[in-house]
């Protein structure tokens, strides 16, 4: 019988732990495809962040550390300027990068370390229990906006990849989203991107996904897809922002 | 070798040199500049790595995943900029990655001063971030003495995959002193086989990482870390016993403050009063025999700091109401004066005030 689809090589065989419908599987499962693609798994070393991904180092098959909360980039920085040969990625939420992790991830795209970060926004801190997050939609309830965010109270919603983009050290900055299959293998192109960016020793790289959270939007998975192509779209445009093309 | 002149901040960093440390990531902070800068100038030309990072609380991080790579690394601060290390240091002593962390103490608290003081004695003995660990924590009281414990620190932290401080008050940075480099004594020191250096293809994952999601396997990773800290307690314990026999009142002191009641020691005996000295090298482990070795003729214990009391407390601990134990302190970057000593030893001796 002919194999249409295999688990890849890039994933171990450990169950996700993910909430059904959650899009976290997706960009895993298009991490580790591209790393076994690019034939880098056996160099690949990850870093993990605290949120709903902390477990990711039970998922990806290749090294792993797990971080604090925020400080991926600076870990992850630490494991290149010893490993600069070996393939250094970042996972991390929004609530891990655009909240307390602000300061680290300027600063490895600052520094254009040549290292590649997976940025998944999904407008919510998750594993704490669906909290306000910095990339939060005006007037979407929360825990800690139960009456929906006010931009007045809590600011406007952080353009993460935009702001990146302004620093000349960001070699590579690209949003996507995974809420369709078309979406989906773009989104897969724009992490091989990335990578290839590192490989060819271009700097800092950076793919930020739009992804759902059934449970704390209060969703079903598909209604989930809806809203995000309804609502986060129109907010956080898909497309490149930066390309190592330009920056040369 | 031959002895050569240097200031304290820059010995250290050559001491981490020699003792084959590739990495460092720190941030500035007075007074310990001179020694990211000595290694900005100096580590690269060991076929090393210097970066200055964002911030105390980044360098930190970036310690984890050098070390968690398997490099020889270091960082350096000064109290406050320790205070932002924590986080980290909390996770590499989870994690059981080796490093050497040096804090140049200042006084605080807060923002505190610039000036030299150790009242970073419980945030370096206690854990200082969240949960069960310790940190070996080496007090030099001269250069020479900080230089030897800084080259035997890294192979005492890749001996016991556990973070290794070496605090040094904001004299031991700024002071000059002749020093010379001389090789700890040989340790055999297990592969780093957990670091993460890539699969290959050979093996399974290394994961560096202090999360114990269940219960029972965080306290399995304490119990474990537990059993190091007592092997670290029976095996490198140090301390310097001056002028203990016959002594009628014996000072605990440690690094600088040590220096200033040796002379006070002197002082002491030309009045006629013989007292003596114990001076912890390790803060943790704390030398608790050496308070079991006081000779009878000994009436109290002066605990002497340049802080409000911190030490006193493991003095207490390892004294076990034995003796009355007095403390003389100042802080805030003010500095006891041997006559200062001299007058609280008497006073508690029941002599003149």
């Amino acid at each position: 019988m002919a194999v249409v689809f295999k688990r890849t090589e890039g994933l171990t065989e450990t169950p996700f732990h993910y909430c059904p419908g959650c899009t976290h599987g997706i960009i895993h499962r298009l991490v580790g495809e591209v790393l076994e693609e690019l034939g880098v798994l056996g160099k690949a070393v990850g870093v993990a962040p605290v949120g709903c991904s902390v477990l990711a180092y039970d998922y990806f098959n290749c090294d792993m550390h797990e971080a604090a909360h925020g400080r991926a980039p600076a870990v992850a920085t630490g494991i290149k300027r010893v490993l600069p040969e070996n393939v250094v990625f970042t996972y991390q939420g929004d609530g891990d990068l655009a909240s307390i992790g602000t300061a680290e991830i300027v600063h490895a795209a600052h520094r254009s370390e040549n290292i590649t970060t997976i940025f998944v926004n999904n407008a919510i801190y998750g594993m704490t229990g669906g909290q306000m997050a910095p990339t939060t939609l005006v007037g979407q309830k929360a825990t800690t906006s139960p009456y929906g965010r006010d931009p007045k109270h809590a600011g406007m919603p952080l353009k993460v990849s935009e702001m990146l983009a302004t620093i000349p050290g960001a070699s590579y900055v690209e949003r996507v989203s995974v809420h369709n299959p078309a979406n989906i293998r773009k989104a897969k192109k724009a992490i091989k991107k990335a990578f290839e960016c590192q490989l060819s020793g271009k700097g800092f790289s950076i793919v930020e996904v739009l992804s759902t959270c059934p449970t704390n939007w209060g969703l079903t998975p598909t209604e989930s897809l809806k809203w995000l192509e309804e609502n986060m779209l129109p907010y956080y445009p898909l497309g490149n922002f930066r390309s190592p093309e330009e920056v040369e | 070798m031959a002895k050569i002149l240097m200031k304290g901040n820059e010995a250290i960093g050559a001491a981490a040199i020699k003792a084959g440390c590739k990495f460092f990531f720190g941030y500035p902070i007075t007074p310990q500049n001179e020694l990211p800068e000595y290694m900005a100038r100096e580590l690269g030309k060991a076929g090393g790595t210097f970066l200055q990072a964002e911030s105390e609380v980044a360098a930190i991080n970036m310690v984890y995943g050098a070390a968690g790579s398997g490099a020889r690394v270091m960082t350096s601060s000064s109290s406050p900029g320790i205070a932002l290390k924590q986080e980290g240091i909390s996770y590499i002593a989870g994690a059981e990655l080796p490093c050497v962390i040096v804090n140049i103490v200042r006084g605080g608290p807060g923002l505190g001063g610039i000036q030299p003081a150790q009242s970073d004695y419980y945030q370096s003995t206690r854990g200082g971030g969240n949960g069960d660990y310790k940190l070996v924590v080496y007090a030099p009281a001269n250069l020479q003495e900080a230089v030897d414990l800084v080259m035997e620190a890294f192979d005492v932290a890749d001996y016991y995959r556990n973070p290794v401080m070496v605090l040094g008050d904001g004299m031991i940075g700024q002071m000059m002193e002749p020093i010379e480099f001389r090789e700890p004594k040989k340790r055999e020191l297990p592969p780093k086989d957990w670091a993460t250096t890539g699969t290959e293809g050979k093996r399974k994952p290394n994961i560096i990482n202090s999360l114990r999601l269940d219960p029972a396997e965080l306290e399995k990773l304490n119990q474990k870390i537990q059993a190091k800290y007592r092997e670290i307690e029976k095996n490198e314990v140090r301390y310097e016993m001056y002028n203990i026999e016959n002594a009628e009142i014996v000072f605990a002191a440690y690094g600088t403050t040590s220096r200033i009641v040796k002379n006070a020691i002197e002082m002491l005996k030309q009045e006629g009063i013989n007292a003596g000295l114990i001076r912890p090298i390790t803060l943790w482990p704390f030398p608790h025999k050496a308070f079991d070795e006081i000779p009878e003729t000994a009436k109290a214990i002066l605990t002497v700091e340049m802080s409000c009391g911190q030490m006193i407390d493991d003095v207490k601990i390892a004294n076990n109401g034995r003796l009355p134990v007095g403390f003389y302190g100042r802080s805030g970057g003010m500095i006891p004066s041997p006559q200062e000593i001299v007058n609280k030893a008497k006073e508690m001796l029941g002599g003149a005030k």
